[in-house]
């Protein structure tokens, strides 16, 4: 993709999030789909592309009437739409497609019309992690972080004001689940989960949806919305099973990824005004600050702690809430990138004043995958 | 209710089979040397086919965990429990429970050396776990 040649003209979340019980995971998706053909000014007939995780393609395009040229179902966990993003702008560059429909549906609180997921007994993961109790991402995902709490001499403290400062962004947010102001004792003093992860460090479990619309950016001028350009794009896989990273204090997929899409749009990290990094639990905004390259190893909490990217900061973060204060349906990807639109199209809730560039960075599984994206509301 | 058991598949019953006779199996790569797991029957590092298997020293050093405090009822499972991950001494790394210890982060001290026992789960599965090595 030549960076600016493609843009996202479409993008919306669904009308409700956080509590949704008459709505199915299925119905979500089309829910968000409708908000973003509307903010567009599309129908289903003008959508060519389609591509989707958590329900299948087929399911998505059929229920809403589309008949696609290009699908694509990767399903890697929560950052899958990051991934769909890069993999429509190649298929729209090389004319598979020309108006891709990017959609995401979780009835992760109400389970309503919701799969199950669990490992079967013969996967890897069955066999050699299972075993040993895991129960869910905040018992997964949280094990290599004590590993690098004695590396870095990263204190529980540090740990616990990442989501302090989330919330001071929640707070401005009317559409936030959580936005009470939380102090750093407030969190050490919530509900143990997974030792060091207390309560207030985990994601909190809702529904909702969010849906992107993908165009040329030659198309893009016959759209009302303002365009927002992708400039680079990054994807990468580590391992499926957590205990096997390569390094416990640093993700292979985040290095990998990150660098695809800063190379890419030929930016560093300096040129960021904004950063979306996918927050299932409060340390990954401080691994994904080390392994974008924003800081050195180690420093993230320091950066965090010196507010940094709290409100008024230099390099604002997360500033819709994270998934630890304003939603998190299970795959909280599609909300980073819609996050990152809005602060693009001026129209934020904390809008950050003058963002150019902003970038979204989502994991998925348990440090197993990786998407990267770059945008900007201008054309490099 | 036990915890759930592992289904070995043709790639992995040398691993189990293992277990049962009291040994701690990894492979090694007869390219490369390289050592490795989980188990599968070809390097991860070079993709040749050549791979043998070998007893582990069952030596290991406790690399990180976390203490879970909300066991499911009837998982098989009592909090509050480590999940632990230990370094072998070859240099692979595997998921694990640590035993004889207690399960708080006073008593589990990230590096400290830990050797494998064997746990018998059913007449098919035992699970290789970790204790605290007596000098330690
Ligand atoms: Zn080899």
């Amino acid at each position: 993709m030549k960076p600016g040649s493609i843009a996202i003209v479409g993008a919306a979340e669904t009308t409700e999030l956080g509590r949704i019980p008459d709505l199915s995971a299925l119905q979500l998706h089309a829910d968000a789909a409708l908000n973003t053909l509307a903010d567009v000014g599309l129908t289903p007939a003008d959508i060519d592309g389609v591509a989707t995780a958590g329900e299948s393609p087929t399911n998505v395009a059929w229920y809403l009437g589309i008949t696609p040229t290009w699908v694509d179902g990767t399903t890697v966990g929560g950052c899958s739409f990051m991934l769909h993003v890069r993999h429509a702008a190649a298929a729209i560059a090389q004319g598979l497609c020309t108006t891709v429909l990017i959609t995401h549906g979780e009835s992760g609180k109400s389970r309503v019309g919701a799969g199950r997921r669990a490992f079967s007994a013969a996967s890897l993961q069955g066999q050699f992690e299972v075993p040993y109790g895991p129960m869910g991402a905040a018992t997964m995902f949280t094990l290599p972080m004590l590993r690098y709490m004695k590396d870095f001499g990263l204190s529980e403290e540090k740990l616990a004001n990442v989501a302090v400062i989330q919330r001071e962004w929640a707070a401005q947010n009317p559409r936030a689940s959580f936005r009470d102001p939380i102090s750093v004792e407030d969190v050490l003093d919530s509900r143990m989960i997974a030792y060091p992860f207390r309560l207030l460090m985990c994601c909190l479990v809702t529904d909702g949806g969010g849906a992107l619309i993908l165009s040329s950016t030659e198309r893009a001028r016959d759209f009302s919305t303002p365009p927002v350009y992708l400039l680079g794009t990054g994807e990468s896989v580590e391992t499926p099973m957590v205990s096997q990273m390569q390094d416990l204090t640093s993700s292979k997929a985040f290095r990998v990824s990150g660098r695809k899409a800063f190379e890419e749009a030929g930016i560093r990290p300096e040129d960021v005004d904004h950063l979306m990094i996918y927050d299932a639990f409060a340390h990954l905004p401080i691994y994904g600050l080390e392994d974008l390259g924003f800081v050195g190893r180690g420093e993230a909490g320091d950066f965090i702690w010196g507010r940094n990217t709290a409100p008024g900061g230099r390099l604002p973060v997360n500033t819709n809430g994270g998934g630890l204060s304003y939603m998190h349906s299970g795959m909280y990807g599609m909300y980073a990138l819609q996050e990152s639109v809005r602060q693009l199209r001026g129209i934020a809730p904390a809008q950050v004043p003058g963002v150019r560039v902003s970038v979204s960075h989502g994991v998925g599984g348990m440090f197993g995958a990786a998407g990267t994206i770059v945008m900007s509301n201008e054309l490099p | 209710m036990p915890r759930p058991l592992p289904q070995p598949t043709p790639e992995t019953a040398h691993f189990w089979e293992g277990t049962r006779v009291g040994e701690l199996r990894l492979q090694r790569c007869a390219a490369c040397e390289k050592v490795y797991f989980p188990p599968r029957p070809f390097c991860p590092a070079c993709g040749h086919r050549r791979v043998r298997a070998f007893a582990a020293s069952g030596r290991a050093s406790l690399h990180s965990y976390v203490i879970n405090h909300r066991a499911m009822p009837g998982a098989g499972f009592e909090a509050p429990y480590a999940i632990a991950v230990v370094e072998l001494e070859e240099g692979p790394r595997m998921m694990t429970n640590i035993v004889e210890c207690p399960q708080t982060p006073d008593a589990l001290v990230l590096d400290m050396p830990l050797e494998v026992v064997f746990e018998p789960q059913s007449d098919e599965i035992t699970l290789p776990v970790f204790r605290p090595t007596a000098a330690s």
